[in-house]
């Protein structure tokens, strides 16, 4: 029980506001400890894991490509493209990539997108555009809300297409689980479950968006 | 070395350079600090493959007291004016999105590609490094057309990425720790001990109620590590195998699929994703570090009862 004192130090230290390296650093610390492990064992097992984990930094690499564009006018493009199509609107436009995403990680392209190559340069100036277009210059919380939901539609379209791809990490893992424990499926039978929950969420995040355009409209009026 | 090694040491080079023109920017008030945390963050890059464990974790620590005693400052951006990047948009044209797209498609390409390389039967580049490699590669791709186009200066880059760091600012390292964290969690124990409180709490002789539990606990503990693939194996363990598919006969393929992705609704709604969640909340410069985590909450909860109704109807028919 008491290993789970890292998980509440987390929880109270996010609510708090804090600076989250610091929280997660002393959670893990402190979960550490009541787990019985010796100090210096656990400053090792942190440089291990650190080590082990750099992968997650390689989405930086893209920010000299992308701040240069960006320097150069990338969003400027983006958001003069977008505009000149009459019938955009940010729920159909961030419907669109829903669409591209989900279908392109259930092929298994899952770097078609991410939040720095693709979300930050192009989706979210573009549905920020599509708004301005029909309704003139947003209020900064409107545009805080629409970039969430480009950030947003990223994330839900990579996590529930790509596991219908038999050889995404997920359903290894799954398959490696299962047959551990002794039973024996292939990777396609496990995928093919992933189905009905991508149709699924499609479902349901289309109607969030085509709400978010109408609550919008509701809030900012058409443009004369 | 390896050649994933050499994406590292470039990543670093990178960090250093972010580290040297704070240093550098009188601007900001605590260039000193914001220069030794990205300068140290840049060692564990270069050196990492090769300093003993123990090292690195200090510098790790060293980090994070950096950052989180008083922050790091941000200095002036150096962000071109709107009018110029206006200017360069109409002069560029669609040019502009030449490098940006080159990114994702040579890395499909590339990873593609790189499965089947081979020199002297051996694979140049392990399969699981093969996204990785094809990004940095894709990245060099992208950065040289980008500089031959646009006409720029070789430094104008380093300055950029060290604009968008500051602006992401010390969560970059966010996801890394977390991962750190969820290591930690793993080796005190801290998923059995979930396990076995969820476990304690189910009639276990009621078929949705063991569903229910398992869908929801993946969807709780993930929130808890941050991650579905930390939580699955517990879960599957604890609840999945023993009532699931042992006791009431339902089928492991749905259960695994779905379940996997019940977690992933929690994915959705934990700042502790870090890498999904709070990155880009600081990428896209929203005030509100769980702006994105707000906005995914609704299709989160919604989408979990879906799955666990998904679970229900099908586990047990297939």
């Amino acid at each position: 029980m008491l290993t789970l004192v890292g998980v509440l130090i987390v929880i109270a230290g996010f609510a708090l506001r804090q600076n989250p390296l610091l929280v997660v650093i002393v959670a893990a610390v402190a979960t550490a400890l009541a787990g019985g492990i010796a100090p210096a064992a656990i400053v090792t097992d942190i440089g291990r894991a650190f080590t082990e984990n750099r992968y997650m930094a390689l989405v930086w690499f893209t920010l000299p490509v992308i701040g240069m564009l960006e320097k150069n006018g990338l969003k400027e493009r983006a958001q003069a493209l977008i505009a000149r199509v009459r019938s955009a609107t940010t729920g159909r436009l961030l419907i669109l990539y829903l669409a591209m995403r989900q279908c392109t990680a259930a092929i298994g392209l899952t770097s078609f997108g991410g939040h720095a190559a693709m979300v930050r340069p192009l989706v979210a100036p573009m549905a920020e555009a599509a708004a301005a277009a029909r309704f003139g210059a947003l209020p900064e919380q409107t545009r805080y809300l629409i970039r969430a939901h480009a950030a947003a539609v990223d994330n839900i379209g990579v996590f529930f297409g790509e596991d219908i791809f038999i050889a995404m990490g997920s359903v290894l893992l799954i398959k490696a689980f299962l047959d551990q424990n002794g039973i024996a499926l292939t990777p396609l039978s496990i995928a093919l479950w992933s189905i009905p929950t991508a149709l699924a969420v499609f479902l349901i995040q289309s109607l969030r968006l085509l709400w978010l355009d109408r609550r919008l409209e509701r809030g900012l009026g058409k443009r004369p | 070395m390896s050649i994933l090694d050499a994406i590292y040491a470039l990543l670093g080079l990178m960090f250093a350079a972010a580290s040297f023109i704070n240093l550098r920017d009188r601007s900001n008030p605590k260039r000193y600090k914001s220069a030794l945390f990205w300068g140290l963050y840049a060692v564990t890059f270069f050196f990492g493959t090769w300093l003993p464990p123990f090292v690195t974790g200090c510098l790790v620590i060293l980090m994070a007291l950096t950052a989180g005693i008083g922050g790091l400052g941000k200095g002036a951006s150096g962000e071109a004016a709107e009018a110029e990047r206006r200017e360069r948009a109409a002069h560029f044209g669609n040019r502009l999105f030449v490098p940006a797209l080159l990114i994702p498609l040579v890395t499909v390409a590339g990873t593609l590609l790189l499965q089947h390389v081979a020199n002297h039967g051996h694979p140049l580049v392990a399969v699981k490094d093969a996204t990785l490699v094809a990004l940095g590669v894709a990245v060099l791709v992208a950065l040289a057309v980008g500089l031959v186009m646009l006409r720029q200066q070789a430094a104008v880059p380093l300055f950029e990425a060290r604009r968008l760091l500051n602006s992401v600012g010390s969560v970059a390292v966010l996801p890394q720790l977390l991962a750190v964290l969820g290591a930690l969690f793993a080796l005190a124990g801290v998923g059995q001990v979930v396990a076995d409180l969820v476990g304690r709490f189910i009639p276990v002789d009621n078929a949705f109620a063991v569903v229910t539990a398992y869908a929801v606990g993946m969807a709780l503990f993930t929130m808890v590590m941050g991650n579905a693939f930390a939580a699955f194996p517990v879960m599957t363990a604890g609840i999945g195998l023993p009532l699931i598919v042992h006791l009431h006969h339902g089928n492991p393929g749905v259960m695994g699929a779905i379940g996997m992705l019940a977690g992933y609704c929690g994915t959705l709604m934990t700042p502790l994703a870090a890498n999904f969640n709070i990155v880009p909340a600081a990428l896209l410069e929203l005030p509100d570090q769980n702006g994105v985590v707000k906005v995914q909450i609704p299709t989160g909860l919604i989408l979990l009862v879906v799955n666990t109704l998904l679970i229900y109807f099908l586990v047990f028919r297939f």
